[in-house]
Order: C-alpha cells, then sequence, then structure tokens
C-alpha cells in the first residue's frame, strides 16, 4: 500500500464506494460458501476448490465446471462451458482498459480482478481517479471475500442458500444503482435496452455464458452518429 | 475433478481477462470504437441484470427476483444511494418469498 492509496481512502468521495464495494464483497462470499461446498461435493479436494476461486476468480465458470464435474460431466465439457462463460471478462478488460492504464505489472494484476462486479462500480462515477477507485476497492473486496467464503463452505460442507435473505437478487439490484448514471445519454439508453432485450431473447437458444457477449453487439445498434449532423426537427 | 482442469481454467480465464485490459492496453484506438467501448458497461450490466432477473440457466421465468429488482429500480430512480438500493432489492425479494 502506497501513501497514495491512503489519501484515496480518505476521499470523502470514496467513502461510498468503499460502502458499496464492501456490501458486494459480503454478497459474493455468501455464494462463495456455496461454491465452497459443491467443490467439495463434486470431488475436488479442499485444495483445488481454494485454489479455483484464488487462480480462475469467475465465480459463473467456477459454478459451471463444478456442476459439470459433479454430473459427470467430462473435463473437456466442464473447461468449454466454463471458458465461455469467462469470455466477457475479455470485454469487459477492454471497457477498463480505457480507465486502468498504468504500469504493466499493475495492469497485470488489475486484469485479475476485472469481473462483472468490478467493472460495473469502475465505469459508475464520472471522475476518472473515482472509477478507478471503485475498480481497485470493489475487485479487492469481491476477491477477499470470494475466497474467504470458499475456504468457509470447503472445509465447513454445508451452507447458507443465498435465495433464503433474497441475496440473488443483491446483485443485480447493485447493477440497478450502477447502470443509473449511463442511462442519462440517449445512446446509452438504447445500449442498455438493446442490451437486455437481446440478452433475453438467446438465453433459451444458446448456451449459457453466450447471451452476454451476444448483448455486446448491442453498442453496434446504439453507437451515436459519428459527427453531429443538422438534425430535421424530430423531438 | 483434477489439478489439470483448475490450472487449465485458471489460465483461460486470465487470457480473456488479460486481452482487452494489457494487449490493446491505453494505446488509442479509432474514435468511433472509443465511443462504441464507452456504451459497453450500459449493454452490458443491463443483460446482467436481465440474465439475473429472469435465468435460470437457459429457462426464463419471472418469480420474486422481479419484484425485487424492480423495487431496486424504483429506489435508484428516487435516488437512493447504492447500498439502500442493494438492501431493498434483497430485502424485497426475500419478502415476496416468504409470502408465497
Amino acid at each position: 500500500m502506497t501513501p497514495a492509496v491512503f489519501a484515496t481512502l480518505r476521499d470523502r468521495r470514496v467513502r461510498p464506494i468503499l460502502t458499496t464495494g464492501v456490501t458486494l464483497g459480503l454478497a459474493v462470499g455468501v455464494y462463495a460458501i456455496s461454491f465452497g461446498v459443491a467443490g467439495v461435493a463434486a470431488g475436488a479436494t479442499t485444495g483445488q476448490t481454494c485454489a479455483m476461486s484464488l487462480l480462475v476468480f469467475t465465480g459463473a465458470s467456477q459454478f459451471s465446471a463444478v456442476s459439470v464435474i459433479a454430473s459427470g460431466g467430462s473435463i473437456g465439457s466442464a473447461m468449454s462451458g466454463a471458458l465461455l462463460l469467462a469470455a466477457r471478462n475479455g470485454v469487459f478488460g477492454l471497457t477498463m482498459s480505457r480507465r486502468l492504464t498504468g504500469r504493466l505489472p499493475t495492469r497485470l494484476l488489475a486484469a485479475q480482478l476485472t469481473i462483472d462486479e468490478s467493472t460495473a462500480m469502475g465505469t459508475t462515477p464520472d471522475d476518472p481517479d473515482l472509477q478507478r477507485a471503485a475498480f481497485w476497492i470493489t475487485g479487492v473486496s469481491v476477491y477477499v471475500f470470494w475466497n474467504l467464503g470458499t475456504l468457509i463452505g470447503a472445509l465447513a460442507g454445508n451452507a447458507i442458500d443465498p435465495k433464503t435473505y433474497g441475496l440473488d437478487a443483491a446483485i443485480p439490484a447493485a447493477f440497478v444503482a450502477m447502470i443509473w448514471p449511463q442511462l442519462r445519454t440517449r445512446p446509452g439508453r438504447r445500449a442498455a435496452a438493446v442490451g437486455a432485450v437481446l440478452c433475453l431473447a438467446t438465453i433459451p437458444v444458446v448456451p449459457v455464458g453466450l447471451p452476454i457477449l451476444i448483448a455486446a453487439l448491442a453498442i453496434l445498434i446504439a453507437v451515436p452518429a459519428p459527427a453531429p449532423t443538422t438534425q430535421p426537427a424530430s423531438r | 475433478m483434477t489439478w489439470g482442469l483448475v490450472l487449465g481454467l485458471a489460465t483461460g480465464a486470465y487470457l480473456f481477462k488479460v486481452l482487452g485490459l494489457v494487449v490493446v492496453g491505453d494505446r488509442s484506438l479509432p474514435a468511433v470504437v472509443e465511443r462504441c467501448l464507452n456504451l459497453i458497461p450500459a449493454a452490458l450490466i443491463a443483460a446482467l441484470i436481465a440474465k439475473d432477473t429472469f435465468s435460470v440457466g437457459q429457462h426464463l421465468q419471472v418469480d420474486a427476483r422481479l419484484a425485487g429488482v424492480t423495487a431496486a429500480i424504483i429506489a435508484a430512480w428516487r435516488r437512493a444511494p447504492v447500498i439502500v438500493v442493494i438492501v431493498i432489492g434483497a430485502g424485497v425479494t426475500a419478502l415476496v418469498r416468504s409470502l408465497r
């Protein structure tokens, strides 16, 4: 930790980001307990289950891989399904690359923390410094709680059902709050609407993981025209 | 479960993450690509919300989550802090689920 990090954490504007980051971490941590239980139940050792959370660190992929193995699937199908789910992190990384400029080692570390929650938080504030702070705070918080939860679940062998506390809605609710500032512009609203529709329309017909990638195509429809051309009185 | 799967998956997942963040890095892209990239969060976050609200695997269904996410949308619209939006979303979902 450098003094710059402490200075950032003392910034008043960072306080709500810190609260949100830790809350997201806790919600994700409850899921991690389920993952720890599922990993061991699928025949993985505690070490393998924890290594997965430490090294793979992509919840949906990990759950997918473990459930394929648990239902008797091959290593190959476990791998391909999980990697398809992990592919969206590539798009997230591309988005964050515009904001997380810096030295190579820093970006290599940031890459491991590039997931749904950190990217959503890292693109929300208007200020670039706050975006970076939000990305790192959320990424580190989710990483810590995800791995802590995995260890607890793998050792305890049973977990509370996240559904009991409505935690399955906690993450989408957080995303609702995060997407709000993006809806201020017309292209933003259009991208969101098209993205949601593309995702829902393709969920029943393509493999899990692909709908989110297809939704990214919404940007091609929503992107504004290159130059502000003279518009006829249309509004 | 094998170490091969754990390490293979770790490598693959990290390669995806590194692809955008390090390979493309901070080199400047054509203006039209930049404008597209600015819209990615809106498109992808909306897609994640839709998926988390309606899907169970490859099936779509309406359940207590929709009530919670709707409540969250109202809270966000009333400019509630993110933490409040999260608590309302989870709380309403748990409440509706317990009523059924």
